[in-house]
């Protein structure tokens, strides 16, 4: 049975600056289906949060093409979320009202979003109040409450204190784990991170990416088999070996 | 006595006495430049905000006229606003030269610009910053604009503030379009010029200061307002819908 992508990229490049001289991403192409957890890793600059970009809409493709499930929901969270000068709860409801939910809904369901991510009593407090982790903790909740099918994480724990990136994972963890609504399966998670602890314990797949070009695209386990990946990909081996030295 | 402290001294003895012409004419002057400034904002942020979103061929030399216009120089919006309203021209029809109304048009012209120009940085700046996770959101182009707009109240209230220091200031174009008519037309500004070609110095530096001291008061009470409602912003706001 062939799984139909729910959002893929096909040989996909993106060159940016005043004349496109800067190629942040070069021939990627990349093909997400229900379910599946792929981590997208390299040094900075390597084109992680483009190919991010990307895959939201909010980067157009200057060759290639991008294509989406007609009706699929995505989220996307950044690794520094921006909140309003607005209550945690009408922070999380925006989010719901601009996709078309009655302002009054909207804020009934953000407050149920605030609990489970365990901010309900906190959601009268203003959302520029809140601390770093729990800024992060809102913004999850603003996209759990849009139950999409696709969340796409652009190093959502780097600017944490370790804990609150354990609360944030545990968050990101659960929230994939559990279909995206009533009669949906899980959702995909794409996400880009450094931490390769983090990699390891969510991640299904892993992405590789070097000067806007995939290096490897592996499962969990091969990518971190030294042999395999020492065999197939010196570069992302050297990479590994200097992301754990 | 020197002029300054015989002016100092003027202007507490006109505040004091209560002199009735001189409130009614502060209270015109600031009913002029609140007027104008209001619907010069509304005008000006709108265009400002959508300009600050909006990416199109020519923006650059539009904005570029757009800073041009800053130092419009007020003299000579009063002359083409009254080119406009004089009875030849194209808007003589409406009956406003020598009027209020006449007065708040030549400030909305001198006001719109500031504004624009003030707004679309600020927005531009913050479209910058977090426009992308609107976006991500769902809020595309002037809904974008107007939530970036609310997010940054803060920092246009001081445009705000800005564009009312530039309309209550500026003598040239209401001394042209409203004829400084006493009992009419007669601002603060266009009073203290006229106290001065009479050779009334301390009546006339007296006026300044208590267009000063109008103006102090009011930047007061605003950023008075805008403190309070900070702190009322990193306060529990449950209850309130924003």
């Amino acid at each position: 049975m062939v799984t139909q992508a729910l959002v893929s990229l096909d040989r996909a490049t993106v060159r940016l600056g005043s004349a496109a001289q800067v190629a942040a991403l070069s021939e990627v192409s990349l093909s997400v289906a229900p379910g599946e957890r792929v981590a997208l890793v390299g040094a900075n600059g390597s084109g992680k949060s483009t190919l991010l970009r990307c895959l939201h809409g909010l980067q157009t493709v200057s060759s290639g093409s991008l294509q989406t499930t007609p009706g699929v929901r995505q989220a996307m969270l950044f690794q520094r979320p921006h909140l309003m000068r607005m209550s945690a709860q009408s922070n999380v409801a925006l989010g719901l009202w601009l996709r078309g939910t009655p302002w009054a809904q909207a804020r009934q369901q953000a407050l149920m979003a605030l609990q489970r991510v365990g901010l309900g009593d906190m959601a009268g407090r203003n959302g520029r109040a809140l601390s770093g982790g729990q800024q992060q903790r809102v913004a999850l909740a603003r996209a759990w409450a849009m139950q999409p099918d696709v969340w796409l994480l652009d190093e959502p724990t780097a600017s944490l204190d370790p804990h609150a990136k354990r609360e944030v994972e545990a968050l990101i963890a659960a929230f994939t784990n559990e279909p995206a609504g009533p009669g949906r399966p899980a959702p995909s998670l794409i996400w880009a991170s450094h931490n390769l602890g983090q990699v390891k314990r969510l991640a299904t797949r892993v992405l590789c990416l070097e000067a806007g070009r995939v290096l490897i695209d592996a499962s969990i386990n091969d990518f971190f088999n030294a042999d395999w990946l020492a065999h197939r990909s010196p570069q992302a081996f050297a990479f590994v070996q200097g992301e754990t030295a | 006595m020197n002029t300054w402290t015989e002016s100092l001294h003027t202007a507490l003895g006109l505040v004091m006495s209560g002199d009735a012409t001189l409130w009614v004419i502060v209270m015109r002057s600031l009913a002029v430049s609140a007027t104008a400034c209001a619907i010069g904002c509304a005008l000006g942020m709108l265009l400002g905000a959508w300009l600050g979103v909006s990416r199109f061929a020519g923006r650059g030399a539009l904005l570029t006229v757009l800073n041009t216009l800053l130092a419009l120089p007020s003299v000579v919006v009063g002359l083409v606003v009254y080119l406009l309203l004089s009875r030849s021209g194209p808007l003589g029809f409406l009956g406003w030269l020598f009027s209020f109304q006449a007065m708040v048009l030549a400030q909305v012209v001198l006001v719109v610009p500031v504004v624009t120009a003030l707004t679309r940085q600020v927005i531009e700046d913050a479209d910058m910053h977090h426009g992308e996770q609107l976006q991500s959101l769902g809020a595309q182009g002037l809904l974008r604009a107007g939530l970036l707009a609310w997010d940054e109240r803060y920092a246009l209230l001081t445009v705000g503030i800005t564009a009312f220091g530039r309309a209550i200031s500026e003598v040239g174009a209401v001394m042209i379009v409203g004829g400084n008519i006493d009992g009419f037309t007669r601002v603060m500004t266009t009073a203290i010029a006229l106290e001065t070609s009479k050779g009334d110095l301390p009546l006339a530096l007296g006026l300044g200061l208590v267009l000063l001291g109008v103006v102090l008061l009011l930047n007061a009470l605003v950023s008075l307002v805008r403190r309070w409602r900070e702190r009322l912003d990193t306060q529990t706001v449950a209850g309130v819908a924003w």
